[in-house]
């Protein structure tokens, strides 16, 4: 019952379901390359490969910088740290649940107190 | 080393999470409530789905059965996911086991055991995933049983090309 993820997280896996943008991150994991040359390498039209980096720029694991004419990619830091570090959310899920869990435990404590006031 | 800190008290955090080992994780948390009541949350679906889902998730909880016995079985819905599995040992109010089937043969064991000191409970929450692969895949994401695989590998080289 702990596959429970953030929201914000769907679409970094979205992004992840489609070949072509896995390679464009594989490739980026290797270095910065412009659109053109992931375009090339990966035998598709400019704006195909545009719609690709758009995608993986949405979930944040590609970042963008056009410098002159030419628009430069590479990993996107942020996003790669949240999804691969899992225990940190597992924590937070837990955190929170628990902060919860203080709650209706508080309310069971009251109302067996009472309880026990009226047997008495 | 992967001990978390919590938010409000970072010198003794209230939730505890320690990878016991490369298939286990554990979750200790001390609630100021006995044993007894501790156990009445965790095994009444009424008082359970009031905190099981933490709100941030942003999503609510469609059904909530639960058989708490040794054997019976619970079925948590939300739309369009299902969390299932058996209890494989209940013994109120110190111990619920549990096992996780909705990632099918990779399924994972919940360990809860309810301890009571003065009036206070600690709980200690063990995960134990068939493969260490297992247990990464279930940290990295809620994507289809099938995707975990590969999409951990693609991680993992990522985290190391980075």
């Amino acid at each position: 019952m702990v596959q429970y993820v953030d929201a914000r997280l769907d679409a970094s896996f979205a992004a992840l379901s489609d070949a072509t943008r896995r390679g464009v991150l594989e490739q980026l994991g290797r270095g910065e390359a412009s659109i053109s040359e992931l375009a090339d390498r990966f035998h598709m039209t400019l704006t195909g490969m545009r719609k690709h980096v758009g995608v993986l720029e949405g979930a944040g694991l590609v970042a963008t910088e056009k410098v002159g004419r030419v628009r430069t990619c590479r990993i996107g830091d942020r996003r790669l740290d949240e999804v691969t570090d899992w225990i940190e959310r597992y924590h937070r899920l837990w955190d929170e649940r628990f902060d919860a869990l203080d709650g209706v435990l508080e309310e069971l404590k009251q109302k067996e107190q009472a309880d026990g006031h009226d047997a008495g | 080393m992967d001990t978390m800190q919590g938010e409000t008290t970072p010198s003794e955090p209230k939730t505890k999470v320690e990878r016991t080992s490369d298939r286990e994780v554990t979750v200790t948390r001390t609630f100021d409530a006995p044993a007894h009541l501790v156990f009445e949350a965790w095994s009444n679906p009424e008082l359970f789905r009031r905190w099981w889902v933490p709100r941030s998730i942003g999503m609510a909880l469609t059904t909530c059965e639960m058989d708490v016995r040794t054997g019976g079985g619970y079925r948590l819905g939300f739309e369009g996911m299902d969390f299932f599995g058996r209890y494989l040992e209940v013994t109120p109010p110190s111990l619920i086991v549990w096992t996780n089937e909705e990632g099918g043969d990779d399924a994972s064991v919940t360990t809860v055991t309810l301890t009571e000191t003065d009036g206070r409970t600690v709980v200690v929450v063990t995960e134990r995933y068939p493969s260490p692969e297992a247990l990464e895949a279930d940290g990295a994401s809620e994507a289809l049983p099938e995707t975990f695989a590969q999409l951990d590998e693609l991680l993992v080289e990522l985290a190391s090309a980075a």
